[in-house]
């Protein structure tokens, strides 16, 4: 009930559907228990007592009853509705604004998959148990209720003879239903394995046609294919088992009614008419138990789901922005660290150790160090992805924790890694960081990153569809847009993160000295592997397991005898030699 | 203000954009419907005769007991009061209940078994068929519309197979069944009866399509609202770089907001069903008590008749909703099956002749002769090439992006057929050979390294499904995989993923060594990968080179500088022609293409 209370935000304020819902409800399940009564009425009293006269009336209330029956089910079953997506209207937009803003230490542990499961899945869940099993619980109560007293009302000893194989009716039930979810969850984690399966298959069907592997990949497909045909066969062998179980002992109370119940009327200790309505009466009391088992399961698992989807709603996010934070349109891009630490968890070894440097504005900063030396790091904390364990990170003089986190990122123009774009036009990505830019500015932010003239030949420009539906970029092609993104803001502070990988050395080329222009007179942190990218930095920093172990410019460091020059002998010695024996 | 306020939802809206399929139904179509139903055709001698008996007991056990309750049990037995009938009945109905519950656990069974193997089939063929369809057919597509044609599509005709055909047919005995009897009871009040018939079949069908075209709605809405999700998670680095953590709620309350309205349109046309189909209901049991009684009263019908016409009432609309129900799985499943017909019938582009050579161990001599190549007709990939690379030789592709490089390296493995001219191993026209005996002695290395989800081992076992640990572990040896492997935590049983960071972009390269040399092919095809990782690695995979290329043709792709170099002979291309030719020394003589190449490489190098 914990879970329940706590997402209570969530539904409350929409408690009036859920009211009306339930006095409908209440009113529905009285007039089914009717229908039975007049079918006895019309046997005993008319057909046997003569009373023809009553005919007109039963049948036309009954009509009349039956509408207004129509017209409860209808207001029922949408306010139930609604009180359900209304309620998840307003969940799904609290935790896409909470997943929006959680830092990326929380992205780091989190699973694209797991999170898209909690969103889905957990939030139909929550929904489902909201519109509907609160309601099939009230009205299992209500229907066995009202129909029991009608049965007692007719015969107490054929209720009890009739209702005899109850107990063993529930107990099947809940052995059922006890077998049949770990099944069904067999057969959901057997598809997903059979999904993962094919999905890798075809992401990397180049590897398999390249290796000639794909009879092996038959092979092991089938066996994901047999194992989902298994689980789901076992779990119908399940419903084989229970199923017609439950159906015959409903049918032994049928049996027993007739053999009591019609002993009784030979007796004349009942109506014949009775008895008929007794056997309409035992199938609204069958039904909701069998029904019991899923009820209780609904339960639960909409308990689960709203514990997981709290999980998120309740996650911390310890990148604060103070009260009265500073916001700067523009900023210097003047960056300095002193002594910086970081953690990325209490028990990793420290990311970066006392680091200390200065940037000064529009000064030209290279990091190079193997994968894992720091170098990312670095450039995250200045955009305050993580805080520091230990130590500052100032900005124009100014506690990064100081700044209103818009406009401190909104003037670092950032160029990840990893190049990820999104499901829109090559235009709006450009413009993602700004959507009210020109389209002049997004123009010639492409044109400095060398992405200008490819987006031209594309099919449709600037309006070419990239993501699922769209064009299949290649890797450099997607980086140079992503540099234009980053372009697109006009950022005080500019960081490249290895942002020419994937491009050819030509290409790459190109960038840079198309780069040269746009780092004027922005502060620009650069990562790369290659020395051409970094040698006309004013200061490079040499990164080792998180410790700044060598810094200087290119010709300071070249004559260093440090891992810088390790580095450019690696890169270079080899075009000397090739160049010096033919050209000489 | 309002106004103003929806001009920017709506451009909200436009923010991203996203696919959905959007026909989820077709016309019925019969032959269509053969073409699928025939892969019931295995199991015409066991399961499917067998279902159908069960089913068939079951629908004339339900159909005989209302009335051997209403009419003899209640007429004969009760009002008689004939104690020794009433006790024969009960135990007849108790009987035939017996009878009913071993047909129905059968027919669940048989009828599960019978829709999931051929579901299995299904699933399994059309797999088997795409995984030998050409490269082309998987250039044109994306990993995600095959996925989806393969499981989701699949899986939308296991209700059709496992419930659908099967009640078709209990249903409609059913429907024929109560028809009759009933007319056999009394004939005037059947007729009478009828009039909700029609209004049953309306509701249940074009009331219930209308209802499930609203609720396909919802579910475009719904997976536009997760596609985005989806994106928004796996781009969030992005968006809080940019700060458009605003700007993206905004669009997502708008489709939300979609998603809300859709769903409340469904939802109430959804909510009207139930009560028009007890309406329906009961305006027939009205006509049953009013008639009906009026036929007692003539003495015309007994109480147990009428009885049993209230009991068959009852199972008027269970048939007939379900018929319905198939009807629109039946659509449901043409569009399922068109599209899944339509990957079936894609013929692979590189068919093997009808009668095929098995090669034998090749030496590896390639020849091309006057090749030339088009992807498709605007785009010629080579213009009449012809090369020879000779057994046991390195051989280095140089050239720009587009300069034919990588189709070259395509047409050697057989992924396309050359246009015209021919390519030859061992003096052999690959058209003439096997697919499979000449897969199997190349290898390609590609620049993307791809990882499938499993351990370290199972990843380089890949290359050769044969191999021993021993002999896995050798391969990584000699390319200096193992190096990094033993360092990971439980070594080469570490659990990897496509996406995994557990390895970098050198150690990923290492690894599809390691995958190349097991496999140990006459032909080694490497696409040398641009991507830039740091120095160090880039040396042990210079070292693990050396070891892969010996005593084999191999053919790179090259960037580096060292492999160019070391090469027995470089081809340069430009615009699918062959530039020059040679070794490095007499290339960088000749002072051509090459020597321009090397050299703008260099200056580039220095200059930044």
């Amino acid at each position: 009930m914990e879970t329940f209370k706590k997402l209570k935000e969530f539904y409350w304020p929409f408690k009036n559907y859920f009211f009306w819902s339930m006095g409908f409800l209440l009113l529905i399940t009285g007039i089914t228990v009717i229908y039975p009564m007049i079918l006895q009425i019309t046997i005993d009293d008319v057909v046997i007592g003569g009373k023809y006269e009553l005919i007109p009336y039963l049948a036309l209330g009954f009509i009349g009853i039956m509408a207004v029956k129509g017209i409860g089910t209808f207001i029922h079953q949408y306010t139930g509705d609604l009180f359900g997506i209304t309620s998840v209207y307003k969940l799904r937009n609290s935790l896409y604004e909470k997943l929006q803003f959680l830092p990326f230490r929380y992205y780091d542990n989190a699973k694209t998959g797991d999170l898209m499961s909690r969103l889905t899945a957990d939030v139909e869940g929550f929904r489902f148990f909201l519109s509907f099993g609160f309601a099939e619980l009230v009205r299992f109560i209500l229907l066995i209720g009202i129909s029991v007293s009608v049965m007692f009302y007719y015969s107490i000893p054929l209720t009890i003879v009739t209702l005899i194989t109850l107990p063993f009716l529930a107990f099947v039930t809940f052995r059922f239903d006890k077998a049949v979810h770990p099944a069904f969850r067999g057969i959901r984690k057997s598809f997903g394995k059979l999904n993962t399966k094919v999905q890798e298959n075809i992401s990397g069907i180049n590897t398999v046609k390249s290796l000639s592997r794909e009879d092996f990949e038959i092979n092991k497909f089938n066996d994901s294919n047999g194992d989902y045909k298994d689980k789901y066969i076992f779990t119908s062998n399940i419903w084989a088992k229970y199923f017609p179980l439950m159906e015959f002992l409903g049918n032994v109370s049928v049996v027993l009614l007739l053999a009591y119940g019609g002993y009784l009327v030979i007796n004349g200790q009942l109506k014949p008419g009775e008895l008929v309505a007794f056997y309409s009466l035992v199938w609204y009391i069958m039904w909701p138990i069998m029904n019991l088992g899923f009820v209780v399961n609904l339960f639960s698992q909409s308990k689960a789901s709203g514990e997981r989807l709290l999980e998120i709603l309740e996650a911390e996010n310890e990148i604060k922005e103070k009260d009265g934070s500073v916001y700067l349109e523009r900023l210097q891009g003047d960056v300095e660290f002193k002594n910086v630490t970081l953690k990325y968890t209490e028990d990793d070894a420290e990311a970066l150790n006392e680091i200390s440097f200065k940037a000064h504005p529009g000064k030209v900063i290279g990091l190079l160090g193997s994968t894992g030396s720091g170098k990312t790091s670095i450039t995250q904390l200045m955009t305050r992805f993580y805080e520091p364990t230990e130590g500052d990170v100032l900005i124009d003089g100014i506690n990064v924790k100081e700044f209103s986190l818009r406009s401190l990122r909104s003037n670092i123009g950032f160029v990840l890694q990893e190049s990820f774009l999104f499901s829109s036009t090559i235009k709006a990505n450009i413009s993602y960081g700004r959507p009210e830019a020109t389209m002049e500015e997004i123009i010639e932010a492409a044109k400095k990153a060398q992405a200008h003239d490819f987006i031209m030949e594309l099919p449709d420009g600037y309006d070419t569809m990239l993501g699922e539906r769209g064009m299949g970029l290649s890797g450099g092609q997607k980086q140079r847009i992503a540099i234009a993104r980053a372009i697109c803001v006009n950022p005080s502070i500019l960081i490249l993160d290895d942002a020419t990988s994937a491009v050819d050395m030509e290409t790459e080329f190109k960038i840079q000295k198309a780069l040269m222009e746009v780092m004027k007179g922005r502060t620009t942190f650069i990562i790369a592997h290659r020395i051409s990218s970094l040698k006309h930095a004013d200061e490079i920093l040499v990164l080792e397991n998180g410790s700044i172990v060598e810094r200087g410019k290119h010709e300071q460091l070249l004559k260093n005898n440090g891992p810088y020059q390790r580095v450019y002998d690696i890169q270079y010695q080899d075009q000397k030699e090739i160049l010096h024996s033919h050209t000489g | 203000m309002k106004n103003r306020e929806q001009k920017v939802n709506s451009n909200a809206l436009k923010r991203f954009q996203y696919s959905t399929e959007q026909v989820i139904e077709k016309p019925f179509n019969w032959k269509q419907m053969l073409r699928l139903f025939s892969y019931m055709k295995p199991y015409r001698k066991n399961l499917l005769p067998l279902s159908i008996i069960m089913v068939i007991i079951n629908t004339a056990i339900r159909l005989i007991i209302p009335i051997l309750i209403g009419v003899y049990t209640l007429d004969r037995a009760v009002v008689n009061k004939d104690t020794g009938l009433l006790t024969t009945l009960v135990l007849i109905i108790a009987g035939l209940y017996i009878v009913s519950y071993g047909a129905n656990f059968f027919r669940i069974k048989w009828m599960n078994q019978l829709g999931q193997s051929v579901i299995y089939d299904l699933r399994k063929h059309l797999f088997t068929h795409v995984q030998n369809l050409s490269h082309r057919f998987f250039d044109q597509r994306s990993a995600g519309s095959i996925l989806v044609r393969i499981m989701n599509d699949i899986n939308s005709l296991q209700e059709l197979f496992t419930n659908g055909v099967i009640n078709l047919l209990m249903d409609v005995i059913l429907l024929v069944g109560v028809c009759i009897i009933l007319f056999s009871l009394s004939p005037e009040l059947t007729l009478a009866i009828m009039v909700i018939l029609p209004i049953m079949f309306f509701i249940s069908t074009s009331l219930r399509r209308n209802i499930r075209r609203s609720w396909q709605t919802v579910r475009l809405k719904q997976s536009k609202l997760n596609s985005h999700l989806n994106e928004s998670i796996q781009g969030i680095r992005v968006t809080q770089s940019f700060t458009q953590e605003r700007e993206n709620m905004a669009f997502f309350d708008g489709v939300n907001t979609e998603t809300f309205e859709s769903w409340r349109d469904a939802s109430k046309k959804n909510a009207m069903f139930r009560p028009l189909v007890e309406l329906t209901n009961a305006l027939g049991t009205a006509v049953l008590i009013w008639y009906g009684a009026h036929l007692i009263q003539g003495g015309n019908i007994s109480i147990g008749v009428f009885v049993s016409f209230a009991f068959y009432l009852g199972m008027f609309w269970e048939p007939i909703s379900r018929l319905g129900m198939v009807y629109n799985q039946l659509l449901m499943g043409m569009a399922s099956s068109e599209r899944i017909f339509e990957f079936l019938d894609e013929k692979p582009i590189v068919a093997e002749s009808s009668n095929p050579t098995e090669l034998a161990d090749i030496k590896g001599h390639i020849q091309f002769e006057d090749v030339v190549f088009s992807y498709d007709e605007k785009r010629t990939a080579l213009k009449g090439i012809s090369l020879e690379m000779k057994e046991g030789q390195t051989v280095a592709l140089v050239g720009h992006t587009g300069s034919g490089k990588t189709t070259i390296a395509n047409l050697i493995s057989r992924f396309y057929d050359p246009t015209s001219g021919t390519v030859k191993i061992d003096g052999i026209d690959l058209k003439d050979v096997s697919l499979k005996s000449l897969r199997h002695q190349i290898s390609v290395v590609l620049q993307d390294t791809f990882i499938f989800s499993g351990t370290i081992i199972e990843n380089i076992r890949f290359g050769n499904p044969a191999a021993t640990d021993e002999e896995v572990k050798k391969a990584a040896e000699a390319v200096g995989a193992n190096a990094f492997i033993e360092k990971l935590p439980k070594g080469y049983e570490t659990e990897v993923e496509e996406r995994g960071n557990i390895l970098s972009v050198g150690e990923r390269q290492l690894l599809s060594f390691a995958r190349a040399l097991l496999a140990n092919p006459r032909i080694l095809i490497l696409d040398e990968a641009t991507a830039s990782i740091d120095t160090e690695s880039e040396m042990k995979i210079q070292e693990a080179l050396k070891t892969l290329l010996q005593g084999r043709t191999a053919i790179i792709i090259a960037h580096r500088l060292s492999t160019i170099r070391e090469a027995d002979k470089i081809f340069v291309l430009d615009h699918g022609e062959i530039l020059e030719q040679g070794n490095h020394t007499q290339l960088m003589e000749l002072k051509g293409e090459y020597y321009h190449l090397i050299k703008a490489q260099f200056n580039m190098l220095n200059a930044g």
